[in-house]
C-alpha cells in the first residue's frame, strides 16, 4: 500500500515537473561574474570597512544578477583606485612586484567579467568612499570605467552601511536592476506582548514598531506608494480592517462594512481600490472597495470561506483568491476582476493558502500542504498561465505567506522550522536562504518598495 | 376683633398703669445662684477642658479620585480645626456640642488630625484615609450576593466542538448547545441586561486568515442554533478569533478538538 502510494505520488511528481526554463523565466539567464575585493579605509574610516564591505557584498551577492567570484580566487594585488593600474609591456600573472592589471581579474582562476574597487577616508568628521566599477574584459583603463562617484556618509556604522547600500545601488542600477536596499519588509511580531505590526530593511535591520493597539494586529498589506498600511485588527471589538498613514503613522479612516470579519486587505497596483474578505453575508466572501473602504462590490457569491483576494500588479483584471467551495479543503482559485470565470488554480490536494502575485504578474507564490499532512505547508511557485509549479521548500516546519520583492526574484516568507515562527528571504528558486527575525514569534510578512 | 383690641389694650394699661396689680400673675424670678464657698473666694468656673465624642473617616479606603467624609462632634471647643489644609471648620460656646463633616479628595493615604481649642486647653484627634491607586482593589470588601453576569455564563455554558474545517453543529455540539440554550434563557430573565458573545475559535493547522473565516461560520452556526432554539437573537453576538487565541498550543489531535469551538462569554 506504501509503496502504491510513493509511486503514485513519484508519478504525479514527474507529470508536475515544469519544463528546464521555468525558473529562468523569473530568475533570468546569464550572469555576469563579479568581483568585490574588500576596500581598505584610511583614518577613523579604517574601523567601518567592514560594513562597508559586508553590506556592498551583501547587496549585490543578494540582488541575484551575479555570480559572485569566489574570494579565495583573488590576486594578491587589488587596486584602490584607477591610477593602480600600469599596464604592463608582457603581463605575466606570477610577477608580484608588478602593479595590478584588469587581466588579474579577467583570466583564470578569478574569471570575473567586472571588479568593484576603491577605498574610504575620513573628510571633516564623514565617511567618504570612493567606488569604481570596471568592465576587465577591456583591452585598456580608459575603456574600462563603467562607473566612478563618491559617497558620503556620516562617521558610525549607519553612514558606513549608507555609502555601501548607494554604492551598489549604482552598480545594479547599471545592470538595469533596482536595488533592495530601500525596501522594506512589513511584518507581525508579538514581541512587545500583543501582535502588532513592525518593520524592518530587506535585510532585517532597523526594525522598528508600527502599531500599538495591544490588541491582535496582523496581515499587513502595504499601498504599492507606500505610503499607506492597511491590517487586520481586534482593536475595535470584531477583527475590522485599519488603514495607517505610514508617513504619519495615523490611523486614517476606513469604511469597514457591517460584518462579523472584515479582513484580507490587499491594494490594486494603482492604490485607488482595496480588494478585501468581508462575512456581511454570513460567509466570507470576497469584494473591492474604494480605498477609503466606500463604493464596496460583492464579487463571488458563495456559501463557503473565501478570503485572501490579490489582484494581479500588472494587468489588473485578474484576481487570485482562497476558497473551500465545493466543500473541499481549501484552494487558490482565480477570476477575473469582475467575479467572472472561476477557475482552480491548486489541483485540490491539500489546503492551499497564501496567494501572492509576482511584480510582474505572470507567477503567483502561494502555501501548500500538497504531499505533506494537515498545517503542514510549503513555498511553492506557480506559473498561472501554464499551471507548471514548484516547490521551493520542503521538510522545514511550516512555511507561509509568501510575498515577492519588488525585482521579483526575492520571496518573503514565515517559516517554524528553527522551532517559533521567523520571518526568512530566499531566491524564488529556493536558494540563498537567510533568516532576518529572532525575537519573539514573527508571521505575516509583505515586501513593499 | 373686639375682644382682640380691648384685651390688647388692658394688657398695654396693665403694663404701663397697674404694673403692681399685673405682677401677681407672672411667675416670680429664680432665686439668684448663691455663690459657691471656695476656699480662694473666687467666684469665677474653672474653663472646661474640651471633649472629642468622635472623629472619623467614611470609607477610611478610597480608590484614588473618590470622596471620603470626615465627621467629627465635641464639646467645650471654642475652635475646631483640622490640619491637611481645612483649616477652622467650627467655633463655638464653651459649652456648647459642636458637629460637623467635610468631603475631603486626598490623591494619597492622609492622616487628618482634627484640633479642639479652649480656654481650658487643646485637644487632639486623628484618623487616617488610604487611598489606593484605581484600578487596585481595595483590601476585602463583603462579596456582592449576586454573582456576575459574566461569571453565570463562565459557569453555565459549555464550548461547542467542530470537525476539522467544518462549520456544521454535530450531534455531540447538538446536545451542548439544547442545554446552553435552556440555560441561557434563564439567565437573561435574571439579567435584563446581559449580552453573550459567541467566540468561534480554529485548530492551528489552516491559514491564520481562512481560519477567520471558519471561526466566523462556527460562532454563526452556534448563534442561529440557539435562536431556532427560542433564545432571543438581539443578546447574542459572534466574534471570530480564527486561530489567534488558542485555548491549547500542543500539537495533536486532542488539543486540536479544544481548539475547534464555539466558547460562550458573557457582558
Amino acid at each position: 500500500m506504501k509503496k502504491i502510494t510513493l509511486s503514485l505520488l513519484l508519478t504525479l511528481a514527474a507529470i508536475s515537473q515544469p519544463r528546464p526554463d521555468f525558473m529562468i523565466s523569473i530568475m533570468g539567464t546569464q550572469k555576469a561574474v563579479i568581483a568585490v575585493p574588500d576596500m581598505r579605509g584610511a583614518g577613523r574610516a579604517a574601523n567601518l570597512m567592514e560594513f562597508v564591505n559586508g553590506t556592498l557584498f551583501r547587496d549585490l551577492d543578494d540582488a541575484a544578477v551575479f555570480k559572485m567570484a569566489p574570494k579565495s580566487m583573488y590576486p594578491l594585488r587589488t587596486p584602490q583606485q584607477p591610477q593602480d593600474f600600469r599596464k604592463p609591456l608582457q603581463y605575466d600573472p606570477n610577477n608580484r612586484t608588478a602593479a595590478p592589471w584588469l587581466q588579474d581579474w579577467s583570466d583564470p582562476p578569478v574569471n570575473a567579467d567586472y571588479l568593484a574597487f576603491g577605498y574610504a577616508a575620513e573628510q571633516d568628521n564623514q565617511i567618504v568612499l570612493f567606488g569604481w566599477l570596471f568592465n576587465v574584459r577591456q583591452p585598456e583603463i580608459a575603456s574600462a570605467q563603467v562607473l566612478g562617484k563618491i559617497y558620503f556618509g556620516t562617521l558610525d556604522e549607519a553612514g558606513a552601511r549608507k555609502v555601501a547600500h548607494e554604492f551598489a545601488s549604482d552598480i545594479l542600477k547599471y545592470f538595469g536592476v533596482e536595488s533592495l536596499a530601500g525596501s522594506k519588509i512589513y511584518f507581525v511580531s508579538n514581541r512587545s506582548g500583543s501582535k502588532e505590526i513592525w518593520s524592518m530593511d530587506y535585510d532585517g535591520a532597523n526594525q522598528k514598531q508600527i502599531t500599538s493597539y495591544k490588541s491582535i494586529s496582523t496581515m499587513p498589506s502595504v499601498s504599492p506608494d507606500g505610503s499607506r498600511i492597511a491590517f487586520t485588527s481586534w482593536a475595535m471589538g470584531q477583527p475590522q480592517i485599519l488603514v495607517h498613514s505610514l508617513e504619519t503613522l495615523r490611523r486614517i479612516p476606513f469604511l469597514n462594512p457591517r460584518a462579523g470579519t472584515n479582513q484580507n486587505a490587499s491594494y490594486t497596483a494603482d492604490g485607488k481600490q482595496i480588494a478585501f474578505s468581508s462575512s456581511a453575508s454570513g460567509y466570507s466572501q470576497i469584494y473591492m472597495a474604494n480605498a477609503d473602504g466606500s463604493g464596496i462590490r460583492r464579487l463571488t457569491n458563495t456559501r463557503a470561506v473565501e478570503v485572501e483576494p490579490k489582484v494581479n500588479p500588472k494587468t489588473g483584471n485578474e484576481i487570485v483568491f482562497v476558497s473551500g467551495r465545493g466543500g473541499g479543503s481549501p484552494q487558490v482559485y482565480r477570476m477575473n476582476s469582475d467575479g467572472a470565470d472561476v477557475q482552480r488554480l491548486s489541483t485540490g490536494e491539500g489546503q492551499a493558502t497564501n496567494p501572492s502575485w509576482n511584480p510582474q504578474g505572470t507567477h503567483v507564490a502561494f502555501a501548500w500542504t500538497r504531499g505533506y499532512d494537515p498545517g503542514n505547508f510549503n513555498i511553492f511557485v506557480m506559473d498561472v498561465n501554464t499551471r507548471e509549479f514548484v516547490q521551493l521548500t520542503s521538510g522545514a516546519g511550516r512555511n507561509e505567506n509568501p510575498t515577492w520583492a519588488p525585482d521579483g526574484k526575492h520571496i518573503v516568507f514565515s517559516s517554524d522550522r528553527g522551532g517559533r515562527s521567523q520571518i526568512w528571504t530566499m531566491l524564488a528558486d529556493g536558494s540563498q536562504l537567510r533568516q532576518l527575525t529572532s525575537a519573539g514569534i514573527n508571521e505575516k510578512p509583505a515586501w513593499s518598495k | 376683633m373686639n375682644t382682640n383690641k380691648a384685651s390688647a389694650l388692658a394688657l398695654a394699661l396693665c403694663l404701663s398703669f397697674f404694673a403692681a396689680g399685673c405682677k401677681k400673675k407672672v411667675q416670680p424670678p429664680p432665686p439668684p445662684v448663691a455663690p459657691k464657698a471656695t476656699p480662694t473666694a473666687e467666684v469665677k468656673a474653672p474653663p472646661c477642658r474640651p471633649s472629642v465624642r468622635f472623629f472619623t473617616a467614611e470609607p477610611t479606603t478610597i480608590e484614588r479620585g473618590q470622596a471620603s467624609s470626615l465627621k467629627w462632634e465635641l464639646t467645650c471647643a471654642e475652635s475646631v480645626s483640622i490640619n491637611q489644609g481645612l483649616g477652622v471648620v467650627g467655633t463655638g460656646a464653651s459649652t456648647a456640642v459642636i458637629s460637623g463633616n467635610r468631603s475631603v479628595f486626598p490623591s494619597s493615604t492622609t492622616t487628618y488630625t482634627l484640633s479642639a481649642t479652649s480656654a481650658g486647653g487643646t485637644v487632639t484627634e486623628s484618623v487616617t484615609v488610604n487611598v489606593t491607586a484605581p484600578g487596585t482593589k481595595p483590601p476585602p470588601t463583603p462579596q456582592p450576593t449576586k454573582a456576575s453576569f459574566g461569571e453565570v455564563i463562565a459557569r453555565e455554558l459549555q464550548d461547542a466542538y467542530f470537525d476539522f474545517d467544518k462549520s456544521d453543529i454535530r450531534e455531540d455540539a447538538r446536545n451542548v448547545l439544547t442545554q446552553n440554550s435552556d440555560k441561557l434563557k434563564a439567565v437573561f430573565r435574571d439579567y435584563p441586561n446581559g449580552t453573550v458573545t459567541i467566540e468561534g475559535h480554529a485548530d492551528e493547522r489552516g491559514s491564520a486568515e481562512y481560519n477567520l473565516g471558519l471561526g466566523d461560520r462556527r460562532a454563526i452556526a452556534a448563534k442561529d442554533f440557539l435562536v431556532q432554539l427560542g433564545v432571543p437573537a438581539d443578546r447574542l453576538r459572534t466574534l471570530s478569533y480564527g486561530k489567534e487565541r488558542p485555548q491549547c498550543t500542543d500539537n495533536n489531535e486532542s488539543c486540536w478538538q479544544k481548539n475547534r469551538r464555539a466558547h460562550f462569554s458573557g457582558q
